[in-house]
């Protein structure tokens, strides 16, 4: 495990995840040459995407997902898969590297979700993520009918609520249930096995889950900060909280934020990863990196206002960024919000990428099998064969 | 490449035959207990079933769902194999190790929306190039229910009535995208083509959806729809809904009958019988002679039916704890507990009335001196093919070039590697025979199936009137 005592940086490892959500995070780069735009819904192409963050050794990549159409983009791509099944899809063909979907758990079932992001740990052998997100919006509850959008409050009370159960359901298997003792004819042992009897605000669920518990115990659960109810609901729950800044001070600030609220919960804030954003827009040198904005942003007819710290310019200027700001504790990491994928994912990949090896500060090689290894997380112990014990 | 194929004794023209590999689930077919017998939840033991599958030219892998363990005596049932992964996941994944494998998964349409369940499907279809089929089941339990919110049951009444409008919404969700409706143009900047998305409008008596869908139509327009059920009501909703029906595999005429049965409801939906195929569920036991195939038959009922099997399955018909008695003995000397219907939940009830049924049981045990084991692997059997290969071959074809069944589902004993003597046997011979193909001619599941690709707004929206009418 690279993560050690609170305060001594030199000890840790910057940590990088990465949205492949659609054809990149600038909504007219599937106009650019080489975006498959075409193909966007392939899993050909998915698959080769997820083979170059592999080859970043990064630790995650994200998938975003909703119940609508991406919104306010005209011009813009549109169209979603269910990201949890395309992490199910890509988890056989990769390795090392973290598959975190998007699923709301405002008008879904926190039984299905549970079983549904256990299966992709298992199919991945401990590479998954959850990546948690609400739904306020009137459209997605027209969707699914008989139900009034919530607040953001609300919604992320429900959310708090499912993670809860969600992880009561991944530890309701204990590790070794399954005996197969031929002797009695008994395949499990029963008193593994746990009813959950969550008699909640917004559900109640019985359990115990019907998959086992996962590789990981529970898969990594990320949570985006952008309100003081997902604050509050990342503080208690979230491994990665991905955070939004503009200037170092700022991520400084959020961070400690985060790491304040996680202990007054009484975690130890080392166990919360804290990711800022960060979109890239890369080139050979920063003249044409603003060239190739210039021409997204004219493409789009909107200038590109990402709320969060954008990089245009060059492959080093990055990576001393991305430098200054870890060691100064501002970040744990990035997750790079490529501006294209087609060009930026690999800029990243190619360019920063051994810059930040030879500072010493990335992995060279995934040093572990699972994400939890990656991100230098311990694996969760099982709350009820504690309470057993 | 084929050989001709040889016409039917009735000069008709031989028809091919279909085939899926079922994944085991919880019950006990599924020989745990069996060296051979490894995990039910590792990939591995998925992708060996599928990858030997489409290697023998299979039309589709199959996997069933569980969404609540199942209890016996109010506690866990722990002799059968227990806990699964789920099975939309593992189907994508399976689209990642596989090429042309048709991947059928059942979902249970109560606990879930259909606006989330076209989504998982039309994903499922895109990432596997047109290979999703969904088995739509509905529940009535609220033994299940417990695990949602929203879920809790439904009146056995409206189980074809919901599934009915679950499959309207859907076929209209996925009807929404016209095929060419990504058009990614960079010079105009159009992504999607004007008018090639329209929003979804539906008021029904089970679910409001109204909106815009979000996923592009897959590579099979809709995936192909699996329906089970020997009740008359699901009879007439496969007919009118299903591109494929299963069952149990009963005798050769029983068969027959259900066959003629279901096909002939298919005119009133204007339907051709091509478009529905009969896909019975059995299991296959081979040997180098009949006798050594009966010999492993049995030993293999043996392994399904254990003492503490056969002594659990005795008391969801007593109603009573029976452990008492010893599996190897007489049958219990008590009278059922009528009222004690709640025994066993989780799984389908094997008898509803036990009066006569334990005075039927009591007389046969009797006349061949069973004990209670022998008793319960008598009633519990299924019909099967067992034999030499070549019997089962033609035995197989019989039953589909007959009209008793268009295929089989084949549910193997043992996890992962039950079927590989069927697939090094069994279907090199019905390829000799030119029943069984010996390359894919298609790429998609609906291609294997030989059934049409349903036009947008197509016939299938009448269909599905007439089964509400």
């Amino acid at each position: 495990m690279s993560s050690s005592t609170p305060g001594s940086p030199t000890t840790r490892t910057l940590h990088l995840a990465v949205d492949l959500t659609d054809a990149g995070a600038h909504p007219a780069a599937w106009r650019t040459l080489g975006s498959q735009a075409r193909q966007l819904f392939d899993a050909d192409r998915l698959q080769d995407l997820v083979s170059t963050a592999q080859r970043g050794t990064v630790d995650l990549v994200l998938f975003d997902d909703a119940f609508s159409l991406q919104p306010g983009r005209r011009g813009g791509v549109q169209g979603r898969l269910d990201a949890a099944l395309v992490a199910a899809r890509l988890a056989p063909r990769s390795e090392g590297v973290g598959l975190v979907p998007t699923v709301t758990t405002t008008h879904t079932e926190p039984f299905h979700v549970s079983k549904a992001l256990a299966t992709i740990d298992h199919a991945s052998h401990g590479r998954a993520g959850w990546q948690v997100a609400v739904s306020t919006g009137a459209d997605d509850a027209a969707h699914v009918g008989r139900r009034q959008a919530p607040d953001v409050a609300a919604a992320w009370a429900e959310a708090a609520e499912a993670i809860d159960v969600v992880s009561r359901l991944w530890d309701s298997w204990e590790d070794d249930a399954e005996i197969r003792d031929v002797e009695t004819g008994r395949f499990v042992d029963r008193d593994k096995l746990h009813y959950v009897d969550h008699d909640g605000v917004h559900f109640a669920v019985k359990g115990p889950s019907i998959t086992p518990r996962p590789p990981q115990g529970h898969p990594v659960v990320v949570v985006r900060v952008d309100s003081d109810a997902a604050l509050a609901v990342a503080a208690e729950h979230a491994d990665v909280v991905r955070v939004r800044a503009t200037t170092l001070e700022e991520a400084r600030a959020l961070r400690e934020q985060v790491r304040s609220a996680a202990a007054d919960h009484g975690r130890d804030p080392d166990d919360v990863i804290v990711l800022v954003d960060l979109y890239a827009v890369i080139g050979p040198d920063r003249a044409s990196a603003q060239a190739r904005l210039d021409l997204l942003e004219g493409l789009a007819g909107v200038s590109w206002d990402t709320d969060s710290y954008t990089h245009v310019g060059t492959d080093r200027d990055l990576a001393v960024t991305a430098e200054e700001w870890f060691l100064a504790g501002a970040a744990d990491g990035f997750t790079v919000r490529p501006s294209s994928l087609q060009t930026d994912l690999v800029a990243l990949v190619d360019g920063v990428v051994p810059l930040l090896r030879r500072a010493g500060i990335y992995r060279t090689e995934y040093t572990g099998t699972t994400l939890r290894d990656s991100l230098g997380l311990a694996r969760p112990a099982n709350r009820y064969a504690a309470a057993i014990a | 490449m084929t050989t001709t194929p040889a016409p039917r004794p009735d000069g008709r023209p031989r028809k091919q035959i279909h085939l899926g590999a079922h994944f085991p689930g919880v019950n006990n077919t599924t020989v745990w207990s069996d060296p051979r017998s490894r995990s039910h939840i590792d990939f591995s033991s998925f992708e060996h079933l599928a990858r030997r599958a489409e290697a023998a030219r299979f039309d589709f892998f199959f996997l069933a769902e569980g969404l609540r363990l199942r209890e016996h005596k109010g506690l866990i049932h722990d002799l059968d194999v227990v806990g699964r992964p789920d099975t939309l996941p593992v189907l994508a994944a399976l689209a990642a190790v596989t090429d042309r494998l048709g991947l059928a998964g059942t979902i249970n349409t109560t606990f879930n929306e259909p606006y989330e369940l076209a989504r998982q499907f039309a994903t499922l279809d895109l990432l596997s190039g047109g290979r999703a089929a969904w088995n739509l089941v509905t529940s009535s339990d609220a033994f299940t229910g417990a695990n949602f919110r929203r879920g809790g049951f439904l009146d056995y009444s409206e189980r074809y009535e919901r599934a009915a409008e679950i499959v309207d919404v859907a076929r209209q969700l996925w009807d929404s995208w016209s095929d060419d409706a990504v058009d990614a143009d960079a010079e105009t900047g159009e992504f999607l083509r004007e008018g090639a998305v329209q929003r979804v409008d539906h008021d029904g008596k089970h679910f409001d959806v109204h909106g815009t869908f979000t996923t592009p139509r897959g590579p099979q327009g809709h995936p192909v729809l699996f329906q089970a059920g020997d009740s008359g009501e699901g009879r007439e909703f496969a007919a009118a809904t299903a591109d494929v029906v299963f069952s149990l595999h009963g005798s050769f005429e029983d068969g027959q009958v259900f066959y003629r049965d279901v096909k002939d409801r298919l005119a009133a939906y204007g339907r051709t019988e091509d478009s529905l195929k009969i896909l019975p569920a059995t299991t296959v036991v081979l040997g180098d002679t009949a006798e050594d195939a009966a010999e492993e038959a049995a030993l293999i009922r043996r392994q399904q039916v254990s003492g503490p099997t056969a002594i659990a399955y005795l008391e969801q018909v007593w109603g009573r704890d029976l452990t008492a008695y010893d599996p190897e003995g007489p049958l219990p000397d008590v009278e059922p507990d009528v009222d004690n219907a709640s025994l066993t939940r989780g799984k389908v009830r094997h008898v509803k009335d036990p009066g006569p049924v334990v005075a039927a049981w009591r007389e046969k045990a009797a006349a061949h001196g069973w004990s209670i084991r022998d008793l319960v692997i008598e009633v519990t059997g299924r019909n099967q093919f067992v034999g030499t290969a070549q019997q089962v071959a033609d035995d197989i074809d019989r039953y589909v070039q007959e009209d008793a069944s268009d295929g089989f589902i084949l549910v193997p004993h043992l996890t992962p590697e039950g079927l590989d003597p069927f697939f090094d046997q069994v279907v090199p011979l019905l390829q000799e025979r030119g029943s069984f193909r010996t390359e894919y001619t298609g790429t998609t599941l609906r291609d294997h199936l030989g059934l049409e690709l349903p036009g947008v707004g197509g016939s299938q929206a009448a269909d599905l009137e007439g089964a509400r009418a």
